[in-house]
């Protein structure tokens, strides 16, 4: 794959690292989509037999479960990439 | 004392502890002018990355857009905390990683371009100079409002506020005077919604009382208010319309959230790449404390307004003149909220005088269409401390939020728009032999321009404010939030692939805002109408159309001219890594 032959594991736990912070992006946005676009708009009809504290679990998720999803993402991103940079050895 | 009083001493001290900030974090270097030199901790930089977002909008408007429309007005709430999750994943450690001071810096470094550099720089300013309007008008008003001042002298009191500590302590100061508004703005936000929902729901919590019982009706919350709303002619409160729209809008905020460089910039501040992406989650905690309670204040006080038009519900009698409210006065004198008894029966009927089901009942009612004639919905926040009952201090400390809000966005703004000057045009552009000294001379310069731009704009500003808002965000995330992305995550695109993307994004928009609000937004230029709108989109949607034309216009001229050299790959190598961002520290 690589160019050269210096530093080839280097470069293949470099792919590696990206490939992996990659995936992870994936499906963090896929969760992403699905709590806003999908659960508190698109999908709301799909779920409002769903009751939830005087409306249905759709609007909660427009309201208040899109943004605790969100919150929840970003650390889940953040703790895993910097576990992530230590087992590749690219930490600071 | 009298209330004006109360309000200049809680504002008068609040200002005091943002110039003793100012005092303590002067700024001696570019390092720490730029980037307050990259030794912020991420909490803290969280904290001023929240206060550095939330503007006077978020903080006086937000839970009133909530309020009169219901649950199709969520796409603020989803859309511009959203954003951060892109933020988070796709920009900000990347950006800190590559260690330099401003957005269009990347863009001309990583694009080996100064006209990639100078069309986002371009873009920024035009963004953030349109945004900074919005600041100071709204900081012009919350002084005008509460401390019985006129607008043009709480402007000028405003902008003088902003210079000693946005000149003084650049970034650095910045920061750590945003860390006190946020607090201000947060306490001031909280404490009368806390009340009110005590007062409702008896949910200490505002957050949860929103899906709780309303104590007085024994049923839920929302169940009560969906069901005064339809009874008098509105639409019920958690029912929704067109959620593909809703759903296109809610992108474009994100995108837009994304893409605004005064909020990528605070992210420049912290040690580590880890670090930014610690404070990345941060920022949204403090954001999520205030957007999370905006919901629950809107349906709180929308509630309370059907309550006490119809004290004794929609099939009893009106509420009476002499019955009203004291804020009720406090706020008509305002011009702001309006009473008229059209039938002179002596009530104030409420409803919706334009919907055809209520003809009927309004004929047989002897009603004479609607006499709450008019009621700003920017009252909402600012009246709340009123309408919970609360003593003078917690209207004072709205005061000094609504001021900290509008206060602490636009010293971000203004900072990206002087270190773009400085460093981009000045530093990178025009006099690349300029020394350290010269160069923070030069920002401060620059700083204290934009301020007095600033104020000029804030002081006249053009009749189209609120569209201006969503040009700034339809920019955002039609040029700088793609062509960043595609830098960090394309070793393919090259300089003519992204300067074509961005032109391509920034046009497309700017030409569709233009061609259905009117050209520069004068009223009448506009050459189509809305039934005119290209497959039913209105120009505030238009954000993710015009980043998509980003992307293919950049994939598509990049595919037909030559890869970037290979130095430039290997710098997209080295920001996609961790390892060596602390070197940039001291640089």
């Amino acid at each position: 794959m690589t160019k050269g032959g210096h530093a080839l594991s280097d470069q293949d736990s470099a792919n590696a690292y990206w490939k992996a912070n990659l995936r992870l992006i994936t499906w963090s946005l896929v969760v992403w989509a699905l709590a806003s676009f999908g659960f508190g708009i698109l999908l709301r009809p799909l779920i409002s037999g769903i009751a939830f504290g005087g409306t249905d679990l759709g609007f909660w998720f427009a309201q208040q479960g899109s943004i605790i999803v969100f919150l929840i993402l970003i650390f889940n991103y953040a703790w895993r990439m910097n576990k992530l940079d230590a087992e590749h050895g690219v930490e600071e | 004392m009298d209330q004006t009083t109360l309000n200049i001493i809680v504002v008068g001290l609040s200002f005091a502890l943002y110039f003793g900030i100012a005092i303590l974090a002067r700024a001696g270097s570019t390092a720490e002018f730029y980037a307050a030199g990259r030794g912020v901790n991420p909490v803290i930089n969280g904290m001023a990355t929240a206060a550095d977002w939330m503007s006077a909008a978020s903080f006086i408007s937000m839970a009133g857009l909530i309020a009169f429309v219901g649950y199709n007005n969520s796409t603020f709430l989803m859309g511009w905390t959203g954003g951060y999750v892109l933020m988070a994943m796709l920009l900000a450690p990347y950006l800190r990683k590559f260690g330099k001071y401003t957005v269009p810096e990347f863009v001309g470094d990583r694009f080996y371009s100064n006209t990639a550099r100078v069309v986002a720089v371009v873009a920024l300013i035009v963004m953030s100079v349109t945004y900074v309007i919005g600041q100071m008008a709204g900081a012009g008003v919350a002084f005008s409002r509460f401390l019985e001042v006129d607008n043009t002298t709480g402007l000028l009191i405003a902008s003088a506020v902003v210079f000693v500590y946005a000149v003084l302590g650049g970034m650095k100061g910045i920061t750590y005077t945003q860390v006190a508004q946020y607090c201000v703005l947060i306490v001031a936000y909280t404490i009368p919604a806390i009340f009110i929902s005590l007062q409702l729901t008896g949910q200490f919590l505002p957050q949860i009382g929103l899906f709780s019982e309303h104590a007085a009706s024994g049923q839920y919350l929302l169940v009560t208010l969906d069901g005064l709303l339809t009874d008098l002619g509105f639409t019920a409160y958690t029912t929704g319309s067109s959620p593909w729209l809703m759903a296109l809008f809610t992108l474009s905020l994100m995108i837009g959230t994304a893409g605004l460089p005064h909020v990528i910039i605070r992210f420049f501040t912290v040690p580590r790449v880890a670090d930014a992406r610690w404070s990345a989650g941060w920022a949204l905690v403090f954001i999520a404390l205030l957007y999370l309670t905006a919901p629950a204040v809107g349906a709180m006080a929308r509630l309370n307004i059907m309550t006490t038009m119809w004290p004794q519900g929609v099939q009893g009698e009106a509420v009476a003149v002499e019955d009203l409210p004291d804020w009720f006065e406090t706020w008509r004198v305002t011009g702001l909220l309006g009473v008229e008894d059209k039938n002179g029966d002596g009530k104030i009927q409420y409803y919706n005088d334009k919907s055809e089901a209520m003809t009927a009942l309004a004929a047989e009612r002897g009603w004479a269409g609607n006499e709450l004639v008019t009621f700003n919905r920017d009252i909402l926040v600012l009246a709340n401390p009123e309408i919970a009952g609360l003593p003078g201090w917690v209207i004072a400390l709205i005061a000094a939020g609504g001021i900290a809000a509008a206060l602490s966005t636009a010293a971000g703004l203004l900072l990206a728009i002087s270190s773009a000057i400085s460093h981009d045009l000045i530093k990178s552009t025009i006099n690349p032999g300029i020394s350290e000294k010269g160069e923070l001379l030069a920002a401060r310069i620059s700083m204290s321009v934009a301020i007095v731009v600033a104020t000029y704009l804030g002081l006249n500003p053009p009749g189209f404010a609120a569209q201006v808002v969503a040009l700034a965000f339809g920019l955002a995330a039609a040029s700088l939030f793609p062509t960043l992305m595609m830098g960090i995550f394309s070793k393919r695109i090259n300089s003519a692939g992204a300067t074509a993307g961005m032109l391509a994004g920034l046009i497309s928009t700017t030409l569709y805002l233009f061609l259905y609000l009117g050209w520069f937004f004068i009223p009448g230029t506009n050459m189509l109408t809305p039934d005119q709108y290209l497959f039913g989109i209105p120009p505030t949607h238009f954000g993710p159309i015009g980043a998509l034309l980003n992307f293919g216009a950049a994939y598509l001229v990049s595919s037909m001219t030559a890869e970037p050299p290979q130095e430039i790959q290997d710098l997209v190598e080295s920001v996609r890594i961790p390892r060596g961002a602390g070197a940039a520290t001291g640089h």
